[in-house]
């Protein structure tokens, strides 16, 4: 059987805020991330990932197991798939929550915003 | 060495010593910030500000020493939750409040905001003696020997900082009450006093030890028959030296109290504490004077009671349900104790919003009412209310949507954050609790059902108390899915007992029909004025564990 695939999370420094990992930066979005078929690769970024520390920019960068399909990136344990959205009993809170733009209306193209790393 | 003597002033001391505390912190984020300090060095200090990092974000957590806030304290509350936070709080079952979402970089000007109101968030995390919890009917109950929380601000005084036991094996929980009703779960905690009246009538304080919850929970034991109150401070000092000395250091699940005094056992462990008592008590430093506890005393001082009617103002529909269980008996005539609580059908348990909570602290002035209590079974306490204005406030109450007539009803669940916030959870709290909330939110059926207190965690950690639940759910991970299992027959009051457990866990979407199967069980078997605990300690858990599988009831039962 094939290894699991991975992905690679971290929380900000300044703010705490949960991070995936994607091509050597950080992304908010799980569905931004990258997700590793090889544990070589997953492993290499988790090492890469320590320069990020080492910086003082996240903090307890780990590795998480998830499965790719047609529909999306799906996390194996239920940890992952609340810490990648939000309380689960308030839709309006973490990154479930719908997003608005200052002056209250949602935005035009989030899935851009979720693309722009953030460190 | 603090003396009794040099006991510290209330007001000027913590005030400084809180504002160089905010700065010490502030200058710690920098220091984080910059490199200075990596992850390693700067984790403990943010801890022993009450700083964690949660599942998503940060979370603070503040102390509300022993329950009690004022509306002033409150309305800063409510402020950080709207400036620094999403615009809510939540209420933990150590009377503490916690904020779920605030940045690091934010942290230390919340911190200067809580001190410019007394607040604070030291001892809130990490191995020291932490925030001091006490019964939230304090100073108001109907018979009460004393206001427990003059001592507890003394053992908050004694303990904060306190250079010898700032570095225990393990964190150490101390709960005080006046009251021969147990409202604080003191044989629950690894250290508890109770203030008790010898065959003389005289009062003092009787000390348990070694009771806890978590993954070996113990109902604590007597250390201390009766202790004499200048001596309070030198016999505690004298079990936290046998603790400090003894308790394990080399497994993190064997380090709290509970684990030393069941393997000393109660005999041994008095001896060894007395001998310590007896030599703290030679150098006399500890002793607490009588005029020292009369001077800390006057600042919890009952507001002078008018000579009111204690006749209930006439009462029907919602109004009359809320008085039913909201309301509890008070030491004065014309006055009750009201409890707010926090857990609307379907709702989070503990949470308050911003809005929420300015408009009770605007409620308190307009109603004259300098505090309210934080209770730990995460409800809020208006401690002296006039029976006259009840009217009045359950009305102010309801347009809040703080006006659920639950308290100690099956709705009025304690919930850990469990895995919807917390690192360490295994398993979600808050939506089991609100399914059963649901279930059960018909109001008639809740009173036939009566007295009966579900408590729900997500993790062997306990915080959401399931061991001292009538019903207890412990939420576990089967390889990553959340299974809950059903503890039954424990109880956090005087009558204290460990829930028993029923057997193999329920599935995410049982776990409420065996809830259901179960107290129909106790509704068939009970006695008349039986609560569903008399029933369980009557019957055992065999009748239980049958329907709540899925079987039906035996005719033998």
């Amino acid at each position: 059987m094939a290894a699991p695939q991975q992905m690679l999370t971290a929380n900000r420094l300044k703010d705490g805020a949960v991070l995936y990992w994607r091509g050597g930066d950080w992304v908010e979005s799980l569905t931004a991330g990258e997700v590793f078929d090889e544990p070589a690769a997953a492993d290499a970024a988790l090492a890469a990932a320590q320069d990020f520390v080492g910086r003082n920019l996240v903090v307890t960068p780990y590795l998480f197991e998830v499965r790719e399909d047609i529909c999306g990136i799906h996390p194996l344990k239920e940890r992952e798939i609340i810490r990648a959205a939000g309380p689960s009993v308030r839709a309006d809170l973490g990154k479930q929550a719908p997003r608005r733009s200052p002056a209250g209306n949602p935005k035009s193209d989030d899935r851009k915003e979720d693309r722009d790393y953030v460190i | 060495m603090r003396t009794a003597r040099a006991m510290y002033r209330y007001d000027e001391f913590d005030a400084r010593f809180v504002a160089q505390r905010v700065e010490q912190f502030r200058g710690q984020v920098a220091r984080r910030l910059s490199g200075e300090l990596s992850e390693d060095q700067f984790k403990p200090l943010r801890l022993m500000n009450g700083l964690y990092l949660q599942l998503h974000a940060y979370m603070l957590r503040v102390a509300v020493p022993y329950g009690t806030l004022s509306a002033r304290q409150l309305r800063k509350l409510a402020h950080i939750a709207r400036r620094y936070d999403k615009g809510y709080g939540h209420f933990t079952t150590r009377q503490n409040i916690q904020f779920n979402w605030p940045r690091l970089v934010d942290v230390p000007d919340i911190l200067a905001e809580l001190a410019t109101v007394e607040m604070h968030a030291i001892q809130t995390s990490g191995n020291c003696i932490r925030n001091v919890t006490a019964d939230h009917f304090a100073g108001a109950a109907a018979g009460e020997i004393e206001d427990p929380r003059p001592l507890a601000e003394i053992v908050r005084q004694w303990s904060s900082l306190h250079p010898e036991f700032s570095f225990l094996p393990r964190k150490f929980k101390i709960a005080v009450s006046g009251a021969p009703n147990d409202r604080a779960a003191l044989k629950f905690h690894d250290l508890a006093i109770e203030i008790v009246r010898d065959g003389d009538g005289r009062s003092g304080y009787r000390v348990f030890v070694g009771g806890g919850m978590g993954r070996t929970p113990y109902i604590g034991y007597v250390v201390g028959e009766f202790v004499e109150k200048p001596d309070i401070l030198a016999f505690l000092e004298a079990v936290m030296r046998v603790y400090n000395e003894q308790g394990r250091r080399d497994n993190l699940y064997k380090a709290r109290i509970k684990i030393l005094a069941n393997a000393l056992g109660q005999d041994e462990m008095r001896r060894q504490v007395m001998l310590e008592f007896e030599e703290i008590k030679k150098t006399g430093t500890l002793a607490l004077p009588p005029e020292e506890l009369a001077r800390i005393q006057a600042y919890f001082a009952p507001p002078e009671f008018e000579a009111l009617s204690d006749e209930m103002p006439r009462a029907e529909g919602d109004f009359a349900d809320w008085l039913k269980t909201n309301i509890a008996e008070h030491r004065a005539a014309g006055y009750a104790i009201a409890t707010i609580s926090l857990k609307p059908i379907g709702g989070v348990p503990g949470d308050a919003s911003a809005e929420q909570m300015e408009a009770l602290a605007d409620l308190m002035d307009e109603l004259g009412l300098a505090e309210i209590r934080v209770s730990h079974e995460q409800n809020l306490v208006l401690p002296h209310v006039r029976k006259k204005d009840l009217p009045r406030l359950h009305a102010r109450l309801a347009a809040l949507g703080l006006a659920t007539p639950n308290a100690g009803l099956v709705t009025d669940i304690i919930a850990c954050p469990g895995l919807d916030y917390c690192d360490l959870a295994n398993a979600r709290s808050i939506p089991i609790a609100q399914t059963i909330s649901e279930r059960f939110a018909d109001l008639d059926r809740q009173h036939h059902i009566g007295e009966l207190k579900i408590k729900i965690s997500g993790c062997i950690n306990a915080c959401g108390h399931h061991h001292a639940g009538h019903i207890g759910i412990l939420g576990v991970d089967k390889k990553g899915v959340e299974f809950y299992q059903l503890q039954l027959g424990g109880s956090g009051a005087e009558d204290a007992s460990i829930g028993e457990i029923l057997g193999p866990g329920f599935g995410r979407n049982e776990i409420a029909d065996a809830v259901e199967r179960v107290i129909g069980a106790y509704l068939e078997l009970r006695r008349d004025g039986e609560r569903f605990l008399d029933t369980y300690r009557r019957v055992g858990i065999v009748p239980f564990k049958n329907v709540a599988y899925g079987e039906e009831l035996h005719a033998a039962y």
